[in-house]
């Protein structure tokens, strides 16, 4: 049986103090002027922080690392996050990078431009579109800033469109970009069978339709197969496609946004490109687009000449979404992968990923309380989605239950409660990095709690027991008199003080 | 297709498992896709066969040869600043059970990245004497942009005043950030000596201002010294007090806290992490224990709590002002952050502790003024700025800077940063040794 490490690890305010210093300050023979300062800038106390010293430090995130899990312990199938394995080989890529500041003289950085312009070139092959910018980092920036640009460009063209619509399948992230960029949000619903419903489209699009954001594979797993009635319907308005690539793995290679009519595309690395997610971030990302909309990429974006890579500003750019060049340390991991695959490589990732989908899919029919979200019979993609609807009436235990239970087996949850039309949903991505015996395991552990979800509910519900802490208080976390960001609230709290929201 | 590959353990499954499925072929697979936009072609842009990783590491080792061999880390700052890493970070990064992590949606089996982000925002929160602090953002420009945003929702104004002495690259970000909800940067100027002038913010402050926006030290490296007057001119016009601070700074310069900031913003970077050509970094943003800012806040915050046995345990809190949530009413789009750039934070902070990071900062000060003597005593070069400052300096030279930049270089050392024809921005710190400074100084001066 797996059982999750537990430390009863203290905070490092409670073991550490402010006089103790674990890393040695190198110190220079130079004059020490700092001390004859008289200015009100200056601090008259001292930093009340703890330090620790060296071993103390590294046993207390050692022992935190191991009530910790990612890809590299265990399969993580969280639907749409595209937890793939983050091959060790990337960290090549880092060693180019690590030691350079980026407002170095181009001609001092040949080596680590020339490795940008590629990625960029890739992408734009990977996409099918004119031109990528880097400098965007994370997928949600690369989401606001295709939307600016979207607006920008109807401002140059002296067009007012003040809508952009979403699909009611649509990641969280697409009306929040959106609504940032200051667009009214319209929801787009599906129809039965979980694609987006062109009646709706057609009906909906208006003259204020600045543009339509969509992924495809859609978050039910299903390939948009109108995707080219779509475009037509958008851009005869005068609308642009926006592509999330956040589920790009299940037809990286096999078909590209660019070929189906989309008019912007932003790719997150950290899901399809296999950069790791360090609990959370950094990602890396990438924003690509077509004819007139590649004068408002992000700047910069790189440019060869005479065999060197210049530095561009984009004619019309939206500005910048990022400092430099966008989260370079992890732009060469995802390098390193793609070199690691190679164009063979590439598509074999969507075949596997798919194939994964939809054998994982065969071996969870039949089990009772699980439903196929919608019910049918299509192929899914990189991802699939069950509802424990019935699981829930029947049985009283929720998708959450279920989630927490999955843990116990020592494989993380898939993402649960999205996409929202499917009530207690399970969203299931298994990528290709999964040997079949994961898969056979994610099976067989979904399929006994299922069995015991039916005969002993309660204890589905009292889940899980072999995690390293048992199921969370959430009302406490966040009580107004209970919430407690920092140590510095707990403590004013002990003195006394008055601190609630 | 493939029949091969280290990362896919599946390919040699292929047929078993189509046979589960009940397909004839993997085109199967993808008959939903409407064949005449498929892409069938080779990619040019990549090698047709994979590279083994040894092939990748040549290929590598080659491009690192292109880039230019330096014999001392480089002069620059300006946003991203060359500081030692600690081998400690390296070590704990590179422990995968954080690295290859989620966000921790499943606390039960996350506790470990949970403690250590609720760790890194105690950490931020006693270094800027703050009462939250979120658990990252992409960046100092994000993080500010951000903080703009929040005031412009907590007053509903629609100005912000930020002086000409903050990072220009910062406001670039900004700029774009928040051109969505037409909120206008209204810039005031600073006097000869680097300083902000009150009487001109003073002057474009109005009942629309939603904000002040204040870095320390400022982007020319000087230390700001009318901070309080330019705040107690906020509080007059119930404008919210945004102030951007150099983390490391903190160990000698007074913090956020003391100076009543209700928002301060920052980076991680300096805090352990090799500058990586511009990224990742790690935006930072801490407020005062306020409803209405603790409200707004963007992206994800730890807390503590408790699991159903009563033991200690960490959660994501007050979710419901996110995007997975609240959509497009969310207070930001913000979802995959910098969380493994914290932790690398935290632990920085807990190595050096406040006395660690109060050594380091004196340290830095005192370097950086040592290299500014030696340099302004050359003949013909000159401060260009009058005004304390901290790692980084401004100097004046009598001929274009590009000159001395390319003598520089020619010697394997990199200057500071051009800002005018003969102004550059010399950054400063720990990681310039006394006999480097002395080096580079002389080869100023030949």
């Amino acid at each position: 049986m797996w059982k999750q490490a537990r430390w009863e690890e203290p905070l490092i305010h409670e073991i550490g103090d402010t006089r103790t210093n674990g890393f040695l300050i190198s110190k220079e023979d130079v004059p020490d002027v700092a001390s004859n300062v008289k200015s009100r800038a200056f601090k008259r106390t001292v930093v009340n922080m703890p330090g620790l010293h060296e071993i103390e430090v590294v046993r207390h995130f050692i022992r935190l690392s191991q009530m910790n899990f990612g890809v590299d312990n265990g399969i993580m199938p969280l639907g749409s996050c595209t937890m793939k394995y983050n091959p060790k080989a990337e960290v090549i890529g880092q060693e180019l990078v690590e030691t350079f500041h980026p407002s170095q003289d181009p001609s001092t950085v040949q080596g680590i431009l020339e490795t940008l312009y590629e990625l960029q070139t890739i992408f734009e092959e990977l996409t099918g579109m004119d031109r990528c910018s880097l400098a965007v980092p994370a997928g949600s920036s690369g989401e606001l800033a295709g939307v600016l640009m979207i607006k920008k460009l109807n401002i140059d063209n002296g067009i007012n469109k003040d809508e952009i619509l979403v699909a009611d399948t649509a990641h969280g992230t697409n009306p929040a970009s959106a609504s940032m960029a200051g667009f009214k949000v319209i929801y787009v619903k599906s129809n039965e069978e979980g694609l987006l419903d062109l009646n709706i489209l057609k009906n909906i699009v208006s003259d204020k339709t600045a543009g339509l954001m969509l992924t495809n594979p859609n978050t039910l797993g299903l390939f948009e197969q109108n995707i080219l009635e779509i475009s037509k319907v958008v851009h005869e308005k005068g609308g642009k496609l926006y592509y999330d690539g956040a589920n790009l793995n299940g037809i990286l290679g096999i078909v590209r946004p660019g070929d189906m009519g989309f008019d912007i595309v932003h790719l997150n690395l950290h899901k399809t490109f296999a950069v790791p997610h360090g609990g959370g971030g950094p990602g890396a990302a990438a924003v690509c687009a077509k004819n007139e909309l590649t004068d408002y990429l992000p700047s910069p974006v790189l440019i060869k000449q005479d065999n060197r890579i210049l530095i561009k500003e984009p004619e019309k750019t939206i500005g910048k979404m990022s400092s430099y060049f966008g989260n370079v340390g992890n732009l060469v991991r995802a390098y390193v992968y793609l070199l690691g695959l190679g164009g063979e490589g590439v598509r074999s990732v969507a075949i596997m990923s798919t194939l994964a989908t939809n054998y994982l899919i065969t071996k969870l029919k039949g089990v009772e309380g699980l439903t196929l979200f919608p019910n049918n019979s299509r192929i899914r993609k990189h991802e699939v989605v069950f509802s424990a609807k019935n699981a829930k009436d029947s049985y009283g235990v929720s998708a959450e239950d279920i989630a927490k239970s999955i843990l116990d087996y020592g494989i993380y949850a898939p993402t649960i409660y999205f996409p929202q039309l499917a009530e207690e949903a399970i969203m299931i991505e298994p990528t290709e990095g999964e040997p079949l015996y994961a898969l056979e395991l994610l099976a067989e552990a979904l399929r006994k709690i299922m069995e015991t979800a039916r005969k002993e509910p309660e204890k589905i519900r009292m889940s899980p027991y072999n995690t390293s802490v048992r199921r969370i208080d959430n009302v406490y976390a966040n009580k107004p008199t209970t919430i407690t960001p920092t140590y510095r609230v707990l403590k004013r709290r002990e003195r006394g003080e008055n601190v609630t929201l | 297709m493939l029949d091969f590959h280290p990362w896919m353990p599946n390919l040699s499954k292929i047929n078993e498992m189509l046979k589960v499925i009940g397909l004839a072929n993997t085109e199967e697979l993808f008959s939903d896709i409407p064949p005449y936009v498929k892409f069938v072609n080779s990619f040019t842009s990549l090698p047709q066969e994979p590279l083994s990783e040894y092939e990748i590491q040549n290929l590598i080792d080659n491009r690192k040869e292109k880039n230019a061999k330096l014999i001392m880390p480089p002069f620059l700052g300006g946003g991203i600043y060359p500081h030692y890493t600690p081998k400690v970070i390296k070590e704990i990064l590179g422990r995968q059970e954080f690295y290859t992590s989620y966000t921790p949606y499943q606390p039960e089996m996350s506790q470990g990245i949970l403690q250590a982000l609720f760790e890194y925002q105690s950490l931020i929160a006693d270094l800027f004497e703050m009462d939250v602090v979120t658990s990252s953002h992409y960046e100092w420009g994000t993080a500010l942009a951000e903080a703009l945003l929040m005031a412009y929702r907590i007053t509903g104004r629609k100005t912000v005043i930020v002086p000409k002495s903050v990072n220009p690259r910062h406001l670039k970000v900004v700029k774009t950030w928040i051109s969505g909800k037409g909120i206008r940067v209204i810039e005031a100027d600073i006097d000869r000596s680097g300083q902000l002038i009150l009487e001109d913010i003073e002057k474009k402050m109005s009942q629309d201002t939603a904000a002040i926006y204040i870095q320390q030290p400022n982007f020319f490296g000087v230390i700001e010294e009318n901070i309080d007057y330019v705040f107690e001119l906020a509080e007059k016009y119930n404008a919210l007090k945004i102030i951007g601070v150099s983390p490391v700074s903190l160990g000698l310069l007074r913090s956020p806290g003391e100076y009543g900031a209700d928002i301060a913003v920052s980076d991680g970077q300096e805090l352990g992490i090799p500058m990586n050509f511009g990224g990742p970094l790690n935006g930072i943003i801490a407020t005062r224990w306020e409803q209405k800012l603790i409200k707004q806040l963007p992206g994800r915050i730890v807390g503590l709590t408790k699991d159903v046995e009563n033991n200690r345990a960490f959660t994501l809190i007050l979710q419901t002002r996110e995007q997975f949530i609240r959509r497009e009413k969310a207070t930001s789009n913000i979802t995959t952050n910098e969380a493994l750039i914290a932790l690398a934070n935290a632990v920085y902070l807990s190595l050096l502790g406040g006395k660690g990071i109060s050594e380091l900062a004196r340290e830095i000060y005192n370097r950086a003024h040592y290299a500014f003597k030696g340099l302004t005593e050359i003949r013909g070069i000159e401060p260009y700025l009058e005004s304390d400052f901290f790692e980084e300096f401004t100097i004046l030279f009598n001929t274009d800077y590009d000159e001395i930049h390319k003598k520089l270089l020619k010697n394997g050392i990199h200057g500071g940063l051009q800002l005018k024809d003969n102004v550059a921005l010399f950054c400063v710190t720990e990681v310039h040794l006394k006999s480097m400074i002395d080096y580079m100084i002389r080869k100023v001066a030949e």
